[in-house]
């Protein structure tokens, strides 16, 4: 059914590595920034008796979200790319399933991911040590799941973007307010009512949620509005651009 | 009963909102033989072939492939199919093995994909990137793509464009090497001596629409009868000698070079005749036939590169 995922998958993993601008952009800079803002954000913790919350408390999220939009940015590049070399027709004129080839691309972007939050954890050691307190592979999972409703948006950018070119603007103009409307650095009640409107409609605002919920010991249980908007968004993404989606 | 062919399209159509890319186009590909659809850049040859190949839907008409319905049963046919697409690139960091090994890893029955790379002279590429081979080499390695399932039939679309000259021709005995091996061969090309050379059958199209069906050879005696004998000769008499031969329209003397022009095929025989029956002494002597651009010319009133 899925011929030729795994030996996709393994191909786009080693392509992917060969570029070695890709994988700093994806995996390094995410663990730069958080190693450079725990040090800074951590010095200023220790002075001040009253820590500002973004420092301690959501670097970690905030990393997390970085490295899922840095997934989508990837993947929305990626795809165009494809598009416009004509790769993604030519792998079409074979036996492989049109959703086998995007589902090779999300698999390896959430490789990746894990990679990079691994990274960011072990880079991290020194201003968050790893206690029980912190359910990781929870942490992880949610992040995964995340990464996956994020990456539907993707796909949908990626139909509406014209040429590669033009593949890594439209998908900034997109993302990153997204980004800023997802509750991490304003709480989303806070937000005029409008922009809580959008910010409702995008998957950004359930993953910090989400994150923000497991990181601190929370239960799924205690998010299930979060996953359910989540899933409810990769359908409705995922179901649009299956319509919308162009292959030339 | 005749064979039934390998592909048989009947008055497809297909266009691209008010644009007409296909219309009422209709032929046949018999088994074994390179056919090749020929016509300018425009023309609707890569729409038909990627309708034939079952990547396109058309609007109205038949196409049957192997007795498959391409698009019906396009997961089918793909199986029996090798496809080479125009202007189709790969993974810029892909190596030459990986890709075959991918496409092997596709298909039921593979060829091996080490020998097919030594086969089409890549041997020595199979570490390399994608982004690292000339235009030969990317074209031979999308031949080896299309060959790796053993298909009854490939597709060439625009095979050689953008080669220089000498990696041209190594493509063209490629491709006579797999109508070798039994394949049938269906190509596009809007490069009239690639058809004249490659193709047993060529469709000549223009506009969407097929002109004429037949071999070159045919095409051209059906087309342009006119034939040109140039012999140099200081023999005065030599000139009303040829006037007086039938077939022979006009001669057109320039120094000592004549120009003998006429129709059909026996005004070749004719002046060879009159040349030994009074012994006229000639220095040179050439023959210029008409060939399928000059076909394209006569039957489309453009040249191809318009």
């Amino acid at each position: 059914m899925m011929r030729g995922l795994r030996q996709l998958i393994w191909l786009e993993l080693k392509i992917f590595v060969r570029e070695p601008m890709g994988v700093i952009g994806t995996v390094g800079v995410p663990v730069l920034i958080f190693v450079v803002l725990s040090r800074l954000l951590g010095e200023e913790e220790l002075s001040a008796s009253d820590a500002p919350r973004f420092a301690s408390v959501d670097l970690p999220i905030f990393v997390a979200v970085l490295i899922a939009l840095n997934a989508v940015l990837s993947l929305v590049t990626i795809v165009t790319i494809y598009r416009e070399g004509g790769i993604l027709k030519r792998l079409r004129a074979t036996p492989l399933r049109s959703y086998t080839i995007l589902t090779a691309h999300v698999i390896v972007k959430l490789l990746f991911t894990a990679v990079t939050l691994a990274l960011m954890i072990l880079a991290g050691r020194r201003y968050f040590p790893l206690d029980a307190e912190i359910p990781l592979l929870s942490f992880t999972l949610a992040l995964l799941f995340s990464t996956v409703s994020v990456l539907s948006l993707g796909f949908l950018i990626a139909s509406i973007v014209p040429t590669a070119r033009f593949a890594q603007p439209i998908a900034s103009v997109i993302l990153y307010p997204m980004f800023g409307l997802s509750g991490l650095f304003v709480p989303v009640n806070e937000l005029p009512p409008v922009l809580q409107a959008v910010a409702r409609a995008l998957p950004l605002t359930y993953a910090v949620s989400l994150l923000r919920g497991v990181w601190h010991g929370a239960g799924w249980s205690a998010h299930g509005m979060d996953v359910a908007a989540l899933a409810l968004l990769f359908l409705a993404f995922t179901v649009i651009s299956a319509r919308v989606f162009r292959w030339e | 009963m005749a064979p039934q062919p390998v592909v048989h399209v009947s008055a497809i159509r297909k266009a691209y909102g008010a644009t007409v890319a296909v219309d009422d186009v209709s032929f046949d590909v018999h088994e074994g033989e390179i056919f090749g659809l020929i016509g300018p850049n425009g023309a609707g040859k890569t729409t038909t072939m990627e309708c034939v190949e079952g990547l396109r839907a058309t609007d109205r008409g038949i196409i049957s492939v192997l007795g498959l319905d391409p698009t019906r049963d396009v997961y089918a046919l793909q199986e029996r199919i090798g496809v080479q697409l125009q202007e189709a690139q790969l993974q810029k960091r892909i190596k030459v093995r990986e890709a075959v090994a991918l496409w092997a890893s596709l298909y039921g029955s593979p060829v091996d994909g080490d020998r097919l790379i030594e086969q089409l002279g890549l041997g020595d590429k199979r570490n390399a990137w994608f982004m690292t081979l000339s235009g030969g080499q990317k074209q031979r390695l999308f031949i080896a793509l299309a060959l790796i399932n053993d298909p009854e039939l490939v597709f060439l679309d625009e095979l050689t464009t953008g080669l220089d000259p000498q990696a041209r021709r190594a493509i063209w005995d490629l491709v006579r090497g797999i109508r070798e091996r039994g394949k049938t061969v269906f190509l596009t090309t809007h490069l009239m001596e690639e058809a004249e050379r490659l193709c047993d059958r060529v469709a000549i199209i223009d506009h969407g629409r097929i002109i004429d069906i037949g071999p070159p050879a045919e095409l051209v005696r059906r087309h342009c009868p006119e034939r040109t004998v140039i012999v140099e000769t200081e023999d005065s008499a030599a000139s009303e000698r040829f006037r007086a031969l039938p077939q022979v329209r006009s001669v057109e003397a320039r120094g000592a070079q004549l120009t003998i022009r006429g129709l059909g095929n026996d005004l070749v025989t004719q002046v060879i005749q009159c040349l030994a029956e009074h012994r006229i002494r000639v220095f040179d002597f050439r023959t210029e036939l008409p060939t399928l651009e000059d076909v394209f010319i006569r039957l489309t009133g453009h040249t191809i590169r318009d």
